[in-house]
């Protein structure tokens, strides 16, 4: 199973080059770009680790993609993504987001029903993964 | 009293005797007149009959759309009649289109009633379009002042936190509508909704006139649709949703729909246009009580938006819907098999999602609308479009729009799933290409060519339909061309 989130999950993976491309078109729209990590890759798993703030003065992408070897070196064995802030007006929030680095192995997600009356079914999708306490999930 | 003068009466005592006098006479006609910044204003075109001047037709539109009836009352005077009539205080002939005038008329703010589109369409469309000097009628624009914007609740969900609620970000959001349209049982239903979001894409969705009929009843679906949805989410790892089309014949019967779709878990629920102002109103209410996308399909809108000379301008039923507080309403394509041509087209997507639009004319727009941090409405692109034209998209369209490829996607020759890939890896591609700064318009076919090499299903798209396209001569396109600035 591949984690299909983010802007970019169905193209072959990205380069350091292509990171980096990507990174300074977040920067020359006026972006912060931040770079994230987690071993919980459920989609609904919305704050991933940090690694530091976002980059808020930074005008080159190389710093980008220098901050995600650190990040890889340290936790490669999870997932780490690129995300860009905008804090414009109307939107304040995030503007882009793609993956650049996935556990070598991915397990995938598990569908859990409870089946109640009339039919009806409540529906949990579960990662693989997270069986395993954290710290050890793609080890 | 001259008949032929379109001078207001200002003598009380001739204006107001009993009997029929010139709409422009009675002060439907202010050619001086500033409007306020609270006034709404309303852009017709008018086709008077022949022998009807065009003032005094404007004058009569004015009328017939606020405080006048065919002949004087004298209860007129009762009240401050001078602030209800409504004013028409600009025409002007139409370029290019001999005996059509826009007639511009101020109406003061109170009298509408706040957060009520019924009110103010019972007004403004009301009775007027049927008016007999003329030949025909049409709202071209409206320019809805900050103060009665306020009034309305806007889109339950908006842009910003419906990316944020399914964590998609940066690229437009891809959909179908489930084919055909009509027959499939519930099971065989879900099956085309596992295959579509399983193999790519964010949405599927119900068409306008699936209901609840005899061959699929609506709990059926809802129920196989959302045992395909958690399954796609589980083999992607992703958000993905389908418009459940709640749509029925009573309030009761939607909310209960409303409701059932809510407590299995359906991210977003859809209403058709026909269902009404009031009903539409109502359900982005619930919407916003319950953390539901609200998805309008603008079913039956161009028995009134298509023809030119008569009826309401989508640019107008789009301000409406923003107002009454939609997520997502259709928009047209550009170059997909419904009607659009490109300037009229982003004319409606700046009025979906900007949070202000200056006067334009050359897309349309007549006046500066102010949207006063109401939310943004997603458009949605649907009708003939396929992966083979994904640079065309991104160029007209921009990136918050949802694409609904739905031929493009179940017709592909190796399956749904096989279709949905296309389309995503052709979307991804193109983005990466824009952002990594190359001319997605004219190298878009080189692009799409190159992801094709390591995607055989996009590929196999771009062979089958490489050659659609339709291109039709637009029958509702801007009348006003941008002149090119002259330099000294």
């Amino acid at each position: 199973m591949k984690l299909m989130q983010g802007q970019f999950s169905f193209l072959p993976d990205l380069s350091d080059d292509d990171i980096r491309v990507q990174a300074q078109y977040a920067i020359d729209n006026g972006w912060a770009v931040s770079v994230e990590y987690t071993d919980d890759p459920h989609p609904r798993n919305t704050y991933w680790e940090m690694w530091g703030h976002p980059m808020f003065d930074n005008p080159d992408a190389a710093a980008v993609v220098y901050e995600v070897n650190a990040c890889r070196k340290e936790h490669g064995s999870t997932y780490i993504r690129v995300i860009a802030f905008d804090s414009s007006p109307g939107w304040e929030s995030i503007r882009m987001s793609f993956i650049v680095n996935r556990p070598e192995v991915e397990p995938g997600f598990r569908v859990v029903r409870q089946e109640g009356e009339g039919r009806t079914v409540r529906y949990t999708i579960e990662s693989y993964a997270m069986r395993e306490p954290e710290g050890s999930r793609y080890a | 009293m001259n008949q032929m003068s379109n001078q207001t009466v200002t003598d009380a005592k001739k204006r107001y005797s009993a009997g029929v006098m010139k709409y422009a006479q009675m002060g439907y006609w202010e050619p001086d007149y500033e409007p306020k910044d609270t006034d709404v204003i309303a852009l017709f075109r008018i086709t008077p009959q022949d022998g009807v001047d065009a003032v005094e037709a404007a004058a009569a539109v004015a009328g017939e759309s606020s405080t006048a009836t065919w002949t004087v009352v004298w209860t007129d005077r009762l009240t401050a009649c001078e602030k209800y009539r409504a004013k028409a205080y600009r025409v002007d002939p139409v370029p290019g289109s001999e005996g059509e005038f826009f007639a511009y008329i101020a109406y003061d703010l109170d009298l509408f009633e706040g957060g009520s589109i019924a009110n103010l369409t019972a007004s403004i469309i009301g009775n007027v379009f049927g008016f007999k000097p003329l030949k025909a009628l049409r709202l071209e624009d409206m320019r809805l002042p900050v103060a009665y914007v306020k009034t309305f609740q806007g889109p339950a969900t908006g842009i910003v936190v419906e990316r944020e609620r399914l964590n998609c970000y940066g690229r437009p959001l891809l959909g179908a509508t489930v084919k055909p349209k009509l027959g499939l049982s519930g099971r065989n239903y879900g099956r085309v909704v596992y295959e579509a979001l399983k193999g790519g894409l964010d949405f599927t969705k119900d068409d306008e006139n699936i209901n609840s009929q005899p061959f699929m009843h609506w709990r059926d679906r809802f129920l196989y649709c959302m045992e395909a949805v958690n399954r796609a989410s589980a083999a992607t790892g992703e958000v993905k949703g389908t418009y459940l089309n709640i749509t029925a014949g009573t309030m009761e019967e939607m909310y209960a729909r409303a409701e059932f779709a809510k407590s299995l878990g359906s991210v977003i629920v859809m209403i058709d246009l026909v269902i009404g102002y009031t009903a539409i109103q109502s359900m982005a209410r619930w919407a916003r009580d319950n953390d539901m996308i609200l998805h309008l399909h603008r079913a039956g809108h161009s028995t009134y938006t298509r023809q030119r000379s008569h009826g309401v301008s989508f640019r107008v039923i789009a301000k409406w819907m923003r107002l009454a507080g939609v997520d997502h309403l259709h928009a047209g394509t550009v170059v997909g098999k419904l009607e659009g041509d490109p300037a009229t087209t982003r004319g409606y997507y700046d009025i979906f999602r900007e949070e202000r639009n200056p006067m334009a004319l050359e897309n349309g727009i007549f006046f500066d609308q102010e949207w006063a941090s109401l939310n943004k409405m997603m458009p949605v692109a649907s009708g003939g479009i396929h992966a083979g034209q994904m640079h065309q998209l991104l160029h007209y369209l921009g990136e918050d729009v949802v694409l609904q490829f739905g031929g493009g996607t179940i017709g592909h020759p190796h399956g749904i799933a096989a279709g949905a890939q296309a389309n995503r890896v052709a979307l991804e591609a193109m983005v990466f290409a824009r952002n990594a700064g190359r001319d997605i318009w004219n190298e878009g076919e080189d692009i799409l060519r190159d992801a094709a090499r390591t995607c055989t299903p996009l590929k196999q798209a771009l062979d089958v339909w490489k050659d659609v396209s339709f291109n039709y001569a637009s029958t509702d396109a801007p009348d006003f061309a941008p002149t090119p600035e002259v330099s000294a």
